[in-house]
């Protein structure tokens, strides 16, 4: 006979390894914006979990709800083993929070920005300089540490912005878009620093992003967002693997309608899932390089021609087409 | 308590030193209230010759207005600088941290109050050189200055609290143009109580402005009504506590908007 105790005794302990969690939680903004549908998802203790999704797809809005900045109308969410709804003070105590605009201060210095934020919370004297020295140095700002923050460079103003939100060693923090807008090389640097963030001091972050790629480099789990919900949850390669084989992209010399291509496509038993969008044609394949020669020929007898054609080992790029049916790119254009 | 006093002081150390950092802020907020006494000294010079007016000189009788006026005005133009938090997240980065929010008002509030302190010591000494003679002696014109600091706290809580709650720069600049001059001109500030027209002197008895001028004048003249300058500074603390909280409770409507 099970008892109560076989029953709670899991909950206890998934709960004990959830540095996040949210349940169902739903938003809807004055105007009738539904921003978050019951979204819901839970990260480990000390992992990298992503949040993957479009622009307008809810993910700022789930953070600045984590983070107590705004609070949702109804669901649950707990971070660091308390309530947000109900604990907020003490959730601020535990959280480094790297919002979307930057807020750092534009007339003071990096050391003066990184020492507020630190008396605020509630560092003092020789420890509060020897952090904010340790942050400088870590983040590569001490030479810039004693300028104004005007005159840094994107670059320079995001790495002060994640100092910012470690000062008092948070146990949870929160990227929300932190590479967007940078320079691609810029965009690569910052990566090596969340990286070696996840790696050291046992740290749980949750990022959010709209580039895949960074989803896939830096998050251990991640999480799809499409129009407030999750719509899918694991990792990076697991999601991938989940859909078997290749994708063979075609690029079609000129736009064709989409019945006729999929009509010549149906027939074939090589390839699956094909999609149509303007003059791109993705379709997926148990194996690529062998499924091609026959795609074109179906393609050519159909009257369709073909630009180009790529095989690719899946990307997340897929993993979200199949499972919002739109192409990522195309997600992030409608958004408002 | 003693979190709130000491986040206060960071954040009014915060304000200070970004204000210091501005050249031509400094500049303008120094310049302005000596070309308004010029200039309405100038003006309205004439004012002396009018029947039944009291004062000998108008620079006397002018100096205390611009006092207030200028506290006035830097008050209601406060909001303008947590539009600018707003705008750039700044307000957020400290809504998500321990940064007690009373003292997120309250820096921004004691930071006025030193700058209306400074700029009154201007006006006051440039009354000085004008002639101007003050009987209340040092002592009325540190009740005058430190009146008229409250009422810049006061109006300055209300202008924060309507930015947290507008969020657009736009509407507190209007509300501002819109509130502040007829709030000088429904007062004594410039013209003596009993030569204004009746119905101007039943709306001043209930205008912040007119209460600091009274008493501002009073705490200057020969014969001081101590108990009429500490009555008149009460209701401008109740004011400034009240809308220093009104103020902070519209973080937590700016809150829901997020």
């Amino acid at each position: 006979m099970q008892t109560a105790h076989d029953i709670l005794a899991p909950m206890a302990r998934d709960r004990a390894a959830a540095a996040i969690e949210a349940h169902d939680l739903v938003k809807t903004y004055p105007g009738g914006v539904r921003a978050l549908d019951g979204l819901g998802f839970a990260v480990e203790a000390g992992t990298v979990f992503g949040l993957l999704g479009p622009n307008g797809a809810g993910k700022t809005t789930t953070v600045k709800i984590l983070t107590t900045l705004s609070r949702p109308d109804a669901g649950r969410a707990r971070v660091a083993d308390l309530d947000v709804l109900r604990q907020p003070d003490q959730v601020r105590r535990l959280i480094g929070v790297v919002a979307q605009r930057s807020g750092v201060d534009r007339e003071a210095t990096g050391r003066e920005n990184l020492t507020l934020q630190g008396l605020v919370h509630g560092l003092r004297g020789r420890e509060l300089r020897r952090r904010v020295a340790e942050l400088l140095e870590r983040f590569g700002l001490a030479e810039a540490a004693d300028r104004v923050v005007g005159g840094y460079s994107g670059g320079m103003q995001r790495r002060l912005d994640i100092a910012l939100g470690l000062v008092h060693r948070p146990r949870v923090l929160f990227l929300d878009e932190p590479t967007t807008g940078l320079d691609p090389e810029v965009r690569a640097g910052l990566w090596e620093e969340i990286a070696r963030l996840a790696t050291g001091e046992g740290l749980t972050i949750l990022l959010t992003t709209h580039y895949l790629e960074e989803a896939d480099r830096l998050a251990s789990r991640l999480a799809i967002v499409d129009r407030g919900r999750v719509v899918v949850e694991g990792t990076p390669d697991g999601l991938k693997r989940e859909l078997r084989g290749d994708t063979v992209q075609v690029e079609l010399a000129a736009p064709a309608p989409d019945g006729r291509v999929r009509g010549a496509l149906d027939r074939l038993a090589t390839v699956r899932e094909a999609t149509v969008e303007g003059r791109s044609l993705r379709a997926r394949s148990d194996s690529g390089a062998t499924a091609v020669p026959s795609l074109l020929a179906a393609l050519e007898s159909a009257g369709v021609k073909v630009a180009s054609v790529t095989v690719a080992r899946p990307s997340l790029d897929d993993v979200y087409l199949r499972h919002t049916g739109r192409a990522f790119g195309q997600a992030d254009e409608e958004a408002p | 308590m003693t979190t709130t006093l000491s986040h206060s002081w960071f954040m009014t150390w915060r304000h200070l030193r970004n204000l210091a950092r501005q050249p031509w802020w400094i500049a303008i907020t120094l310049v302005q209230p000596i070309i308004w006494l010029l200039l309405f000294g100038a003006v309205f010079k004439a004012t002396v010759d009018i029947p039944g007016f009291a004062a000998d000189s108008y620079v006397d009788f002018l100096t205390p207005g611009i006092v207030v006026m200028t506290a006035l005005f830097s008050g209601g133009w406060a909001g303008m600088g947590v539009i600018e938090d707003l705008n750039r997240g700044v307000v957020d980065r400290f809504l998500v941290s321990p940064a007690h929010r009373g003292a997120l008002i309250a820096g921004r509030l004691i930071q006025l109050a030193i700058v209306s302190l400074v700029q009154s010591l201007i006006v006051i000494v440039l009354g000085l050189l004008l002639g101007a003679r003050f009987p209340g002696g040092p002592l009325g014109l540190l009740a005058l200055v430190t009146i008229s600091s409250l009422l810049g706290a006061a109006i300055g809580a209300l202008s924060n609290g309507m930015a947290l709650l507008a969020r657009k720069e736009e509407t507190v600049i209007a509300a501002s143009n819109f509130i502040l001059l007829p709030l000088t001109f429904l007062s004594s500030a410039f013209m003596q109580r009993d030569l204004i027209p009746g119905w101007v002197q039943q709306v001043a008895r209930f205008n912040p402005v007119d209460w600091t001028v009274q008493a501002g004048r009073e705490a200057l003249g020969t014969q001081t009504d101590w108990g009429f300058v500490l009555a008149r500074f009460g209701w401008l603390l109740a004011l400034a506590v009240v809308c220093a909280w009104l103020a902070t409770r519209a973080f937590r409507s700016y809150q829901r908007s997020v």
